[in-house]
C-alpha cells in the first residue's frame, strides 16, 4: 500500500491523469471501494499529500514500530476446547443455508468493467 | 490489463531514479512482495547447437496441519469429520468484535518442527494479514507470518533408492527457507447443478505450519522421498499426523525446466496432489510437458495447474484474477511472538504458562527417523539400506525388532526375510505391515526350522508362501502336511544317488575326467527325485564319493 502511495505521487507530479485511473481501478478492485468521481480522486490526492509528511522525518538507524502493542506480551492460550458447537446460531445469520452449510455463489463474482459499473451505479441506491 | 502492465514497466524503469530523491521508497519496494522469487522471462530461443539437456527444477510448498486439540487463534476443537459448522466459534466465523487468541501448543509445535529440521528459531516473530476475497475465508484475510516467521534456514536430509538397478541408496538434502504459522481456510463444496457453493467453516482457523523448500530438487522421485522423510519426522514429533489423503499434509509443487548454468525457467504451480505416489507422477509429468514445450519453441506459462490422477496429467486450473496483490499488513491485534532460549533468559516473575522455552522443547525431542536408522545399524549390524527400508515402511521396524527378540538367528540373515519376502508379498497385494497374515512369532518358527536343517532354503520359501495363503497355519504344520522336511537319512539318499549315478554314466565319466560343473547336474537330478527335499550338503558329499 505504501508503495502505491509513492508511485501515485511520482505520477501526479510528472504524468497525466489517465495512468492514475488504471491504478485507481486496481485499488478499487482490491478494496471494493468506489472513488472514481472527481471528488473521490481529489480526496485521494489529498490523502497522498498528507502521507508525504512521513518523508520529512529522518528515520535512519531507527527500528520501525509495527504495532502499538509493542510493549505488550502476547497472551498464550491453553490448548483446551472451550468454543464451537453453535452452528445453529451462526447459520441464522446467513440469508441462505442448506443442511447446515452456508450457501454462497460459485467462486468469486468478478467486479464488472469500468463502463458497466457506471451504468450499474446510476441505478443503485448510493 | 495490458495497459496497466505497460505502466508497471514504466514505473520499474523510473524506480532507478528514485534512490536519489526518495531513498526510503526503494526499501518500501522490497518489503512488499506480490510476486515470488522466480521471475518471468521471454520464451527460450531455439539454439542451433544442442547444449546441455533440459533438467527439472522442483521447489515445494508444504502445509502441515498442526496436531492440536484446538485451533490456532480460537478454542474451537480440531477434528477430521464433524457435522458442518459445528466446530466454529464466533471468531472463526469472523463476527465483529472477536479477537485472535494464540494457542501455545501451536507455537511449541512450530518450534519443535523447526528444531528437528535444523532451523534457526526466531526469538521474535510477527503476525501479518494476507488479504484476498473468497467465501471460505470469512474475514477476507488470513493471519500468517510473512515478514518474520518463527523458523528459518533449515535443512532436510533424505534418501532414496536410485542408480541403474534402484539398489543404490542416494542421500540428498534440501534447504528449508522458512516455517511459518498460519490459519487454514474453510472448505467449499461446489454444487455446479444449482450453481452455488456450500461452505463449511470447521477447518477455518485450524493451525498450519507452512514449510517453504528451496528449489533444490530435480525430479518427482526426489520430491517424493523428501516429503516421505518429512512425513516420518512430523509423525515422530507428533506435531502433524501427516496423512495426505485426509489433508493433514498438503503439498504444492513449483516446477520449471532449464539447462544447468542458465537462468531458471518460468515456473508453474501444481496443486491437488493427494498422495506421495501422485506427487512423483505429477512432477515428472509436468517436467516432461515443459521440456516438450520448450523444445517445440512454445512458451511455458506462469500458471497454476491441477493434477488429475485419473489421466496422470496436469491441467490448467481456473484462472485467477490477474496478479494477486495480498496487501500484507501487520496484524494489529497481536503483539510480536517472543520465545525464550532457556530458563535463564526468562524475565523475572513471568508465568510459566506464558513462556515457550526453546531449550525445554529441544530436550523433549523424540528419536528422529535418521537417528532411528543409525541405531538399527549399530544394534543389529544391518546395512543402512536395510534400516532405511525398515524405518520407511510403517510398522516394519517394530515387526523386525519383535522377530529379533524371539529368534536366535543373526540379524543379517533375518533381515532379508523381512525386507524381501515379507515386504515383497505385502507390496504385491498393497497391504500394510499390520495386515500381514504371518506374525513375527510364526516367522521365527519358520526360520528356526531352516536353521536347524529341518528344511532347505528353497523349501522355506515355499512354506512361507503357504503360510501366507493359509493365514494361520504354523510352519511346522505345513512342512508336515506337504512333506517338505529335509531328508537326512543317508541310507535313503545313498540309494537315490546310486540310482542317478547308474543311469547317467556319461556325466559320471565327465566328472571323473575333471569337469566339476557336471556334478551340479547330478545333484539337480537327485533333488528332482527327492522333490527338493534332499539335504544338499549330504547329497554333494555322497555324489563326490561315488564319482571318484
Amino acid at each position: 500500500e505504501w508503495l502505491l502511495v509513492v508511485w501515485l505521487k511520482i505520477y501526479t507530479e510528472n504524468k497525466p491523469h489517465l495512468i492514475i485511473s488504471n491504478l485507481v481501478d486496481k485499488l478499487e478492485r482490491l478494496a471494493l471501494v468506489d472513488f472514481r468521481t472527481k471528488q473521490g480522486l481529489e480526496c485521494l490526492e489529498k490523502a497522498i499529500r498528507f502521507a508525504d509528511q512521513l518523508h520529512v522525518v529522518d528515520t535512519t538507524g531507527i527500528e520501525p514500530m509495527d504495532s502499538v502493542l509493542e510493549d505488550r506480551a502476547l497472551y498464550l492460550r491453553e490448548d483446551t476446547a472451550v468454543d464451537g458447537g453453535c452452528a445453529e446460531e451462526l447459520l441464522k445469520l446467513s440469508r441462505k443455508t442448506v443442511e447446515e452449510y452456508f450457501v454462497v455463489p460459485p467462486g468469486n463474482i468478478p467486479l464488472p468493467k469500468k463502463e458497466e459499473r457506471s451504468s450499474m451505479l446510476k441505478h443503485s441506491e448510493l | 490489463m495490458a495497459a496497466s502492465r505497460v505502466t508497471a514497466n514504466e514505473i520499474f524503469l523510473n524506480i532507478k531514479q528514485i534512490p536519489t530523491r526518495y531513498p526510503k521508497a526503494l526499501c518500501l519496494f522490497r518489503q512488499i512482495s506480490t510476486s515470488r522469487p522466480h521471475y518471468d522471462q521471454q520464451p527460450e530461443p531455439k539454439s542451433k547447437s544442442a547444449s546441455q539437456p533440459l533438467v527439472g527444477v522442483v521447489g515445494l510448498e508444504i502445509h502441515a496441519q498442526i496436531n492440536s486439540n484446538t485451533k490456532l487463534f480460537s478454542g474451537s476443537p480440531v477434528r477430521f469429520s464433524a457435522p458442518p459448522n459445528s466446530l466454529v466459534s464466533f471468531f472463526d466465523a469472523s463476527l465483529p468484535g472477536t479477537l485472535p487468541m494464540l494457542n501455545r501448543r501451536c507455537v511449541e509445535a512450530a518450534v519443535m518442527t523447526g528444531l528437528a529440521l535444523n532451523c534457526t528459531i526466531n526469538k521474535k516473530s510477527y503476525f501479518d494479514r494476507k488479504h484476498y476475497f473468497y467465501a471460505d475465508l470469512p474475514a477476507g484475510y488470513q493471519i500468517t507470518q510473512q515478514r518474520r516467521p518463527i523458523a528459518v534456514d533449515g535443512v532436510l536430509t533424505y534418501s532414496y533408492f536410485g542408480g541403474k538397478k534402484r539398489s543404490q541408496m542416494i542421500r540428498k538434502s534440501v534447504q528449508i527457507k522458512q516455517i511459518q504459522l498460519e490459519q487454514d481456510s474453510g472448505k467449499s463444496l461446489h454444487d455446479d447443478d444449482r450453481s452455488q457453493t456450500l461452505i463449511d467453516l470447521n477447518r477455518a482457523g485450524v493451525g498450519l505450519m507452512e514449510l517453504v523448500m528451496e528449489p533444490d530438487m530435480k525430479s518427482g522421485e526426489e520430491a517424493a522421498a523428501a516429503v516421505r522423510e518429512l512425513q516420518l519426522i512430523l509423525q515422530a514429533l507428533g506435531t502433524c499426523q501427516g496423512n495426505m489423503s485426509e489433508g493433514q499434509l498438503r503439498v504444492d509443487a513449483n516446477v520449471s525446466v532449464h539447462r544447468p548454468g542458465e537462468p531458471l525457467g518460468i515456473r508453474t504451480e501444481v496443486k491437488n496432489i493427494n498422495s506421495i505416489r501422485y506427487l512423483a507422477r505429477a512432477i515428472d509429468y509436468e517436467i516432461l510437458r515443459q521440456i516438450d514445450a520448450v523444445q517445440s519453441g512454445r512458451a511455458v506459462q506462469n500458471e497454476t495447474r491441477a493434477y488429475d490422477s485419473k489421466s496422470g496429467e496436469t491441467v490448467p486450473m481456473r484462472e485467477k484474477e490477474g496478479l494477486q496483490d495480498y496487501r500484507f499488513m501487520p496484524e494489529p491485534n497481536l503483539p510480536a511472538l517472543i520465545v525464550y532460549e532457556d530458563n535463564a533468559s526468562l524475565p523475572t516473575g513471568i508465568d510459566p504458562s506464558q513462556a515457550v522455552v526453546v531449550q525445554k522443547i529441544k530436550d523433549r525431542l523424540p528419536e528422529l527417523p535418521g537417528v532411528k536408522r543409525d541405531r538399527l545399524v549399530q544394534t543389529y549390524g544391518i546395512l543402512p539400506e536395510h534400516s532405511f527400508t525398515l524405518v520407511n515402511e510403517d510398522g516394519l521396524m517394530e515387526y523386525f525388532e519383535t522377530l529379533m527378540k524371539t529368534t536366535q538367528r543373526e540379524p543379517r540373515k533375518v533381515i532379508g526375510w523381512v525386507t524381501n519376502e515379507l515386504l515383497g508379498h505385502l507390496k504385491q497385494r498393497d497391504m500394510s505391515v499390520s495386515q500381514s497374515p504371518i506374525s513375527p512369532a510364526h516367522l521365527a518358527e519358520l526360520l528356526k526350522l531352516q536353521e536347524t536343517g529341518r528344511i532347505s532354503s528353497s523349501a522355506a520359501k515355499q512354506v512361507f508362501q503357504e503360510m501366507w495363503r493359509s493365514g494361520g497355519k504354523t510352519a511346522w504344520q505345513i512342512v508336515q502336511e506337504q512333506e517338505l522336511g529335509l531328508v537326512h537319512d543317508s541310507a535313503q539318499l545313498h540309494s537315490i544317488c546310486q540310482k542317478v549315478v547308474d543311469s547317467h554314466p556319461d556325466e559320471v565319466h565327465a566328472v571323473r575326467n575333471g569337469n566339476k560343473k557336471v556334478l551340479n547336474k547330478l545333484i539337480g537330478l537327485v533333488q528332482k527325485e527327492t522333490k527338493g527335499r534332499a539335504d544338499p550338503v549330504l547329497v554333494k558329499e555322497i555324489l563326490q564319493q561315488m564319482t571318484q
